[in-house]
């Protein structure tokens, strides 16, 4: 019937497999090498070595005349970015990526708060497809979405006029910075934008990090004599902190790298992705370019450093 | 009597650890045999070591006579019952018990029968359509028991194989693992922590401590005649006697074993011996009571029966019992 | 007792929770109203009235085809590399120890950690560098970049779940590595793999960052909505193209939930 063993060893599975197989088990470090191979050297070569190879140009500087990369190592490029205007677009970035992530930790909190207590079974479910749709839809689609909101002859005027407080729109659009001729045009408009696209963002690692806290350790604050302001203070708050830092990896890198949406909705002041993207296009300064992105990079390794000290990997 | 596995000198290290440690061993054919130990012992890595899920790292293993180092496991005819029963989710019960034989290219109806017979042979002869998941604890135990047998392994590996099942049917599946052992000639290896479950399958018991091997023999010297201080504690808590009493009572060794359902609260009878003390603790345990006694520092427990009475805390008794009921033993 | 007190939701969190959906929700829903509009020139609201000629007129442009295509195309080869990469990656981390494990994970995570502008840029200059003409195949080399997370991610965490003990079961029951890899790990992590594509496939789908730096002359769907959003020709092909888009990214969102519901989320924050 069926095979019995006549002895310990049983015989090898012919074919190519078979012998493969063994081969692998007796050397699990070339099974180790194949399985690891491609992928490190795809992301080795073609990610890493590009990194690579655009912050190396960054120690370039380009010939003013002749607009020539020079290929020799120097500091210049790197003085030219901390010329006061281009300090200025960092600082207008990094202040614009803080802000974003501040308010989107505010919008995303009481949605993940509702998520990770109240929500269940069914709900809970429907609560996480609202979270992930808007989080997973074309991005350029929501970035036009806001196009026809904030257009001026768009919805939200349509909304104030109706509302008739027009005029509260139009203080708000004169005051200076965050004003302009239109929402569409003005910082309060990319702003708007930054939030609605990078906040989804931060929902789910603020809602893994509550999920986190047992639901009795509420009820022994409230039980302890704790207000809910007390419980939210001292309790729930430090315990989704991880959650929110993990989220505002996303929402400040993000923010800070992205040259689209200042460009479609916001005034003509540039934000870093705009410059790098004008610098390595029109004006063909690859090097200034490459000193641009080094900005981000600097900032988000600092950023993951801190982060990663908190705890915040964990609630990724 | 064939020897189905041997164990020479065998060492596996991971680093600095030496989980487990020059351990040799010898088990026939068709024996049941137990490897006993608290967790981290090296049991199980020697349990893994006749799987082939470890290679030793120095020493030599032969299963059968064969030479098992560099043998993958699954060119082994041994088989393994793993502690978390380790099901394939994805596949009915009856594919669970046939894969063994599906791997080994046999013919579906075929594998089929056998998968059938092995699913009666553990009394669940009607589960084959079910998925693991639709099965309780013990039924998950039987179904890996059966995926494991119809392979006919010439050694059947279990890994605490009783560890997850409550205490009625972990008694219950004692008695039919001893039988089916029995009625099938297989020898079965199995790891377990506890020491109740060793005494009471095993015919042979290797107690583990620190990757090594303290004491290996049948269960009533094991239990009756520790070795060890180590199995003394381990093995149904035998008291040990320091070598002040030992000298005291006339034996010349480091220390003694002695088992509290040897030692009687009573004045020595002819040729017995007998120690002084007061009481120092006292627990009702149901069958019996244990009475703790201080004998000069040394805390020795009696098992007394709970019909008899039990002097108040305090109380100056002597205790008494056989001197061949008092086992020397190796180390201090 | 207890189920009551949770029950009790605060009415400030009711509010301040829905208010935070319909913030998410109403600008995607806005996009299907505009979709129907005939107002042509501006963005007016309410809209004067509603038509569906629209959808005929993109129906019939070829440019919006030829980007869906390439799109598509490009989707299809990146996710497929994705999923050979990711998965290969995956499987060494989470059935074997070696020394560096974490640097694999960090090196994976990078492309999408870092703002997508600087993955673009890195990746241009060094075709610029290596003589590398812009072609369809630039285009699938940098979504597969970053695709590559998706999958792994997901894998990842199907990993996790499949105990350890049922790879060496099957090796015990006489399966080699690739009857254990074709029995075993492939039903169990296939789902997972299914889904990842799926994500891959809609964020390749999707992606204009990195794509506007490695396209040259070609348009993905992307890149022809961002050309019409810089400069505005025909305002509503592009309602309607970006109906279609919300629609089409759905779809993988939804599958990936519904095939890895049960366990673990989507690794959502991933994107």
């Amino acid at each position: 019937m069926t095979v019995v063993a006549e002895s310990f060893v049983l015989p090898e599975r012919r074919g190519t497999a078979g012998r493969l197989s063994d081969f692998f088990w007796r050397h699990p470090h070339v099974l180790l090498t194949v399985l690891l191979g491609p992928p490190l050297l795809w992301l080795g070569i073609v990610y890493l070595g590009s990194l690579f190879a655009l912050l190396l140009q960054s120690f370039f500087s380009i010939d003013e005349f002749s607009g020539l990369i020079n290929y020799e190592f120097t500091l210049a490029t790197y003085r030219q970015l901390f010329s006061e205007a281009n300090l200025d677009i960092i600082l207008r970035t990094v202040s614009m990526a803080a802000l974003v992530t501040l308010v989107s930790a505010l919008v995303a909190f009481p949605i993940a708060y509702y998520a990770a207590r109240y929500a269940r079974g069914k709900w809970k479910a429907l609560f996480y497809l609202a979270v992930m749709l808007p989080l997973w839809s074309s991005y350029l689609v929501k970035v036009y979405a806001w196009k026809l909101i904030l257009a001026k002859e768009g919805i939200l005027t349509w909304f104030f006029e109706k509302l008739n407080v027009l005029w509260l729109l139009d203080a708000w659009l004169a005051l200076p910075v965050v004003g302009g001729n239109s929402l569409s045009v003005s910082y309060t408009g990319t702003f708007i934008v930054f939030v609605y696209v990078w906040m989804p963002f931060m929902i789910l690692p603020i809602q893994a990090a509550l999920e986190r806290v047992p639901a009795n350790l509420v009820e022994a604050s409230s039980d302890l004599g704790g207000t809910p302001a007390q419980t939210f203070r001292h309790v729930l708050f430090p315990l989704a902190l991880p959650g929110i830092v993990a989220g505002s990896i996303f929402t400040f890198s993000l923010t800070l790298g992205d040259y689209i949406i200042p460009q479609i909705v916001g005034s003509s002041r540039l934000f870093i992705g705009q410059a790098v993207y004008a610098q390595q296009g029109t004006a063909g300064n690859i090097p200034l370019a490459a000193a641009f992105t080094v900005v981000p990079i600097v900032i988000m390794g600092a950023y993951l450093w801190m982060a990663k000290r908190m705890g915040a990997f964990d609630a990724l | 009597m064939t020897t189905a596995v041997l164990f020479d000198n065998v060492s596996r290290h991971f680093g600095a650890v030496r989980a487990v440690d020059r351990v040799n061993l010898s088990i026939a054919e068709g024996e049941f045999f137990a490897m006993l130990g608290p967790s981290g012992s090296g049991k199980t890595t020697c349990l893994r070591l006749m799987a082939g899920f470890e290679q030793p790292t120095a020493g030599h293993i032969e299963i059968f006579g064969e030479t098992a180092e560099g043998v993958p496991p699954y060119r082994r005819s041994v088989n393994t019952v793993f502690q978390d029963y380790a099901l394939f989710p994805h596949l009915s019960i009856l594919d669970n018990v046939a894969y063994g034989l599906m791997v080994k290219g046999i013919g579906r109806e075929e594998r089929r029968k056998a998968a059938e017979d092995a699913l009666a042979m553990v009394k669940l002869p009607s589960y084959g359509a079910r998925r693991p998941g639709q099965l309780s604890g013990g039924q998950r135990q039987r179904v890996a028991l059966a995926r494991a047998l119809v392979n006919k392994p010439k050694v059947l590996l279990l890994d605490e194989p009783l560890g997850a099942l409550d205490l009625k049917l972990r008694e219950q599946m004692q008695e039919e693992l001893k039988s089916l052992q029995k009625s099938l000639g297989i020898t079965f290896v199995f790891v377990t922590h506890d020491q109740g479950e060793a005494l009471s399958m095993a015919d042979r018991i290797a107690v583990f401590n620190e990757g090594r091997i303290q004491q290996l023999g049948r269960p009533e010297d094991v239990y009756n005649r520790p070795t060890t201080r180590f199995v003394a504690d381990f093995v149904g808590s035998s008291n040990v006697l320091s070598a002040k009493l030992c000298q005291r009572l006339g034996l010349k060794t480091a220390s003694a074993s002695l088992r509290p359902e040897s030692v009687a609260i009573a004045p020595a009878a002819d040729g017995a011996l007998s120690l002084s003390g007061v009481v120092a603790g006292r627990s009702f345990l149901g069958a019996t009571n244990r009475i703790v006694v201080d004998v000069d520092g040394n805390r020795i427990a009696v098992a007394s029966p709970a019909a008899q009475s039990v002097p108040a805390m305090g109380t100056p008794v002597t205790i008494s019992f056989a001197a061949r009921d008092l086992h020397p033993m190796e180390d201090a | 007792m207890r189920s009551e007190k949770i029950n009790r939701v605060p009415l400030g969190l009711k509010i301040a929770a829905a208010a935070g959906l319909a913030f998410m929700h109403l600008p995607i829903l806005l996009i299907f109203l505009y979709a129907f509009t005939t107002e042509e020139k501006t963005y007016q609201f309410p809209p004067p009235g509603l038509t569906t000629q629209w959808f005929a007129v993109a129906w019939n442009r070829p440019d919006v085809w030829a980007a869906l295509t390439l799109s598509v195309k490009v989707a299809a080869i990146a996710t497929a590399a994705a999923l050979v990469l990711g998965t290969l990656c995956a499987a060494a981390v989470s059935q074997t120890r070696f020394f560096g494990r974490e640097t694999v994970s960090l090196l994976i995570i990078l492309p999408i950690a870092l703002p997508g502008i600087i993955t673009g840029i890195a990746l241009r200059s060094a075709f610029s560098i290596a003589d590398i003409p812009f072609s369809f195949w630039t285009i699938v080399l940098g979504h597969a970049t970053f695709c590559i997370v998706v999958v792994y991610n997901n894998a990842v965490a199907r990993f996790r779940r499949i105990s350890g003990s049922l790879v060496e079961a099957s090796m015990d029951l006489g399966a080699d590595g690739f009857q254990t890899f074709r029995y075993v790990i492939l039903p169990n992590i296939g789902t997972a793999l299914l889904a990842g594509g799926m994500l891959a496939f809609a964020l390749s789908f999707d992606e204009v960052i990195v794509t506007t730096f490695t396209a040259g002359q070609q348009s993905t769907l992307p890149i022809w909505m961002l050309e019409e959003l810089i400069r505005p020709r025909q305002r509503p092909v592009t309602n309607v193209v970006a109906m279609i888009v919300v629609i089409v990214t759905f779809l993988p969102i939804l599958g990936a939930y519904y095939l890895t519901r049960d366990g673990d989320q989507i690794a959502g924050a991933g994107k």
